[in-house]
């Protein structure tokens, strides 16, 4: 497998839920300007895993994480951390869009402005290309004072990426957004990940076999908290070692 | 935006430098803020309990009355118009909890009713109907209640029955409608939350619709349900001016439910105004108020001991 | 078939109760109106009470009752929003958490004449604010604190948790969360409950009795100076509330018309519940069309 750097990667990372281990021991890196899936059956640790990356799991208070998350030369996990810088460098996507109940220039221009920018024009422009990235702005830009609510659930999702591309952040986490979208909504979606990823590292957890073979270069497959195999998308869907991978992508299991 | 090979994602580079960063003294401040608000909660309670508690004891530790004397005497005349001073408070506990448990007793069954009416029998239209009705009941304010109690209750009491038409009934029946809106929102929430496949399985059974609720859901739901009631009863027991208004506020225990009657709170109404702080009669006025207070105290303790049931 | 008359017996008594509350409460509604609305008249509701004559008002106290109410708010909303968040956002589920919601069922629960009691003992004679439309607002805080803060904590609770999430991805700190989030979200919720909450306020006089006292001085309402005693918006001067006069009348009232002025009170108090009820609705909801850009759903 090729490793094009090692700026985003865990070390022997763990998470407990009480006595539950949810996360076992996971080595992972994920190179730069790549899309890197995570699959794997119900239950297996691959949610629980992404959310650790941005320390949402510090939200809840029973979890505990052990090992170690590198970003650059530092480790996320380490008490010293500001989680809140932390999470503005790394934008986090759901499986339900969850717009904030606002219109939608303010959904992009939230962050931003709470971030420090106050010039009306500067906002103006980072409402702009934040939409045209999420391609999403030639759909709303006569409505941006209209409540997001009132996007269908395809525009909604886009524009919850484009509000986690607000803040300019150099990684992107995304749990399963697709899933709850139509296909034509979805395959917007994939097509956006694709050219995101000219700019971002990207880690995405999938259902969907197609879409971890379309969209990722790298894909690492999880089973009960274990990561059983990673390796090039490519050679996963071709060419699996494991042969439980086999069977999953396979969809004999799962 | 910038590639994230030229702009590592460093973690260290703070935009804004500086010891102490906006996002930090923000969270600061409003943990403090909400915390400190929590607190004076508890700051609140602790004082009320220690105020309330150190001048009710007074009767019993500087005074001198003894507390079955207090508790058990009949014959309440603090400031001794009649010969020595006499602190008997029984007459208006049992005011106090008879009203209280007649008023459960008349509202409950209402109450319950009116809870089936919107849950079960028609649930659309009939949760239209009572629903407002419900909660215009809570809204109206309890001197109100009193003066209808004390210009429509009392006088077709006096007609009806032997007596003056104050007393004990004519308490019970106005606390009854304040505390109907407690048991009937607490039962209609019990019953709304019952699972389906109760009632479906019953019906499927073959059993009408009242062996469903005989048997299936009023059981299910009786901790609610008493619940209800207990949180009513605390109502009632608490209740001072519109029982003061129609119950006669005489200080013995009454021979019929249509002779005049006192409560604890009625007491307290009328006398605390009359009495110089510091006083037997005034110490004795602050140990019905820890009484009450004592009651609250039992009453959540059912309440809660019915809803960790209900959880099981 | 024995169960299936047992069953329409059962139904209609059911339906029978249900349509008799209804009944109670369009009687008293009735009853009140009827009595009371003949008497209300402009000049009922802005001149002062009269003792033995008739021809009474209620205007100071109306004053009195509207103010007091202000009071409170001023004082109840700010404490009641901090720990309701507290509450819903920062109480780990533990011990202490366990003692402040036993403190706000307690609280709820305790008869109104006691907390009126302590107001006496602590507000009105060892601080030395004496009967006062301040110590009647302190204590109505009591009172009214245990449901402010449940309103809020339901209010945020209600909040979906992927809202606070997204902020946090977004790196918003906590607070800015709480406020510029979900505090926009529950406001509607927290509105409506604070309203009606306002509305018990406004009818409550046992708590009052010892704390805002039973007598308003003879007011001036050219004089704003809040620092007279005769001035309306002295905060410091005693009052006595419509609720508090409607029973002063029907327990010692001796003027002629006191009946017809406590019905007429009793009418006049009713309405405004009744006007703080529809209107807590009506702004709820515009409420949550303006802060959220949106109908509101469910």
């Amino acid at each position: 497998m090729q490793q094009s750097s090692t700026t985003f990667r865990t070390e022997n990372l763990s998470v407990f839920y009480g006595a539950y281990e949810a996360v076992k021991n996971i080595s992972l890196t994920f190179p730069d300007k790549s899309v890197t899936a995570l699959i794997g059956p119900s239950g297996c640790g691959k949610s629980t895993f992404l959310r650790s990356l941005n320390r949402m799991n510090d939200e809840i208070s029973q979890a505990v994480i052990k090992g170690k998350i590198w970003i650059g030369g530092e480790d996320i996990n380490d008490p010293s951390t500001d989680v809140i810088q932390l999470r503005q460098k790394i934008g986090m996507v759901w499986q339900k869009p969850n717009p904030f109940y606002k219109s939608i220039y303010e959904n992009i221009a939230f962050g931003p402005k709470y971030h420090g920018v106050k010039n009306k024009k500067e906002l103006d422009q980072i409402v702009e290309s934040s939409l045209r990235k999420a391609a999403l702005w030639d759909e709303v830009k006569d409505r941006l004072k209209q409540s997001a609510l009132s996007l269908s659930g395809g525009q909604q999702q886009r524009l919850c990426i484009a509000r986690a591309l607000s803040v300019n952040p150099g990684i992107l986490l995304l749990d399963e957004p697709a899933s709850a979208l139509d296909p034509v909504s979805t395959s917007k979606v994939e097509e956006l990940i694709v050219e995101l990823k000219k700019e971002l590292s990207i880690v995405i957890v999938t259902h969907n076999m197609q879409q971890a073979a379309r969209i990722s270069d790298y894909t690492a497959y999880f089973y009960l908290g274990t990561l059983m195999e990673h390796n090039d998308t490519e050679v996963i869907f071709t060419n699996p070692a494991n042969a439980m991978t086999q069977e999953y992508i396979s969809g004999r299991f799962g | 935006m910038k590639a994230i090979d030229e702009r590592p994602v460093g973690i260290a580079d703070n935009p804004r430098p500086g010891r102490f960063k906006k996002h930090h003294m923000e969270d600061f401040a409003g943990r403090s803020y909400t915390t400190i608000c929590a607190i004076l909660l508890i700051v609140i309670i602790l004082s009320i309990v220690y105020f309330v508690a150190s001048k009710g004891l007074a009767t019993f530790f500087k005074d001198g009355v003894s507390f079955s004397e207090f508790l058990f005497g009949s014959k309440w005349d603090p400031d001794g118009n009649h010969g020595e001073p006499q602190f008997g408070v029984m007459p208006f506990i049992f005011g106090s909890f008879a009203t209280s448990i007649l008023a459960a007793v008349i509202a409950s069954p209402l109450s319950i009713c009116a809870s089936l009416f919107m849950t079960e029998i028609v649930p659309g239209w009939g949760k239209k109907l009572l629903q407002p009705v419900i909660e215009l009941l809570a809204g109206i304010p309890s001197v109100v209640y009193g003066f209808v109690g004390l210009t429509v209750i009392v006088p077709a009491l006096r007609d009806m029955f032997p007596g003056q038409g104050i007393g004990i009934a004519a308490g019970s029946i106005v606390l009854s409608v304040m505390i109907l809106p407690t048991i009937t929102s607490i039962g209609t929430d019990a019953l709304s939350s019952l699972p389906r496949g109760l009632k479906e399985s019953s019906y499927a059974l073959g059993a009408t619709r009242w062996q469903t609720i005989y048997r299936v859901i009023l059981p299910t739901v009786l901790p609610s349900i008493l619940t209800g009631v207990v949180l009513g009863m605390a109502r009632a027991f608490g209740e001072a001016l519109a029982v003061q208004m129609v119950i006669g506020n005489a200080p013995h225990i009454p021979r019929s439910l249509f002779e005049s009657a006192s409560t604890l709170t009625s007491v307290i109404t009328l006398d605390m105004g009359n009495t110089v702080m510091g006083t037997a009669h005034s110490n004795a006025l602050w140990s019905m108020a820890l009484a009450l207070m004592f009651m609250t105290f039992i009453f959540v303790v059912i309440v809660r001991l019915l809803e960790r049931r209900n959880r099981i | 078939m024995k169960a299936k008359a047992a069953d329409k017996i059962a139904t209609a008594i059911i339906v029978v109760f249900s349509l008799f509350i209804v009944a109670v409460l369009l009687g008293l509604l009735g009853f009140i109106l009827y009595r009371g609305l003949s008497h209300i008249s402009w000049h009922f509701l802005t001149s002062v009470p009269q003792t033995i004559r008739e021809g009474g008002g209620i205007g100071p106290q109306l004053f009195n009752s509207l103010f007091l109410l202000v009071l409170t708010l001023i004082i109840t909303i700010p404490l009641g929003l901090g720990a309701g968040i507290y509450m819903a956002e920062y109480a780990k589920p533990g011990k202490i958490t366990g003692a402040i919601r036993l403190v706000v069922e307690v609280l709820s629960s305790f008869p109104s004449i006691v907390v009126g009691l302590f107001g006496l003992l602590l507000i009105v004679n060892t601080f030395g604010f004496g009967f006062s439309l301040f110590s009647g607002a302190l204590v109505l805080t009591i009172f009214n604190l245990p449901l402010m803060v449940r309103i809020t904590e339901q209010a945020f609770r209600s909040v979906p948790k992927e809202q606070k999430e997204a902020g946090l991805a977004l790196g918003l700190s906590k607070w800015k969360i709480i406020t510029s989030v979900l505090f926009p979200v529950a406001l509607p919720s927290i509105v409506t409950g604070t309203v009606l909450a306002a509305g018990r306020v406004f009818g409550e006089a046992a708590a009052l009795l010892f704390t805002a006292g039973m007598s308003t001085p003879r007011l001036d309402f050219t004089n704003w100076n809040p620092l007279s005693p005769t001035s309306p918006i002295n905060p410091f001067r005693p009052a006595e509330t419509l609720a508090v006069h409607i029973w002063k009348i029907n327990s010692e009232g001796i003027a002629p018309d006191a009946a017809e002025i406590a019905a007429g009170a009793s009418a006049v108090l009713v309405i405004l519940v009744l006007v703080f009820n529809l209107f807590a609705r009506w702004f709820g909801n515009l409420l949550y069309k303006i802060m959220t850009a949106s109908k509101r759903m469910g």
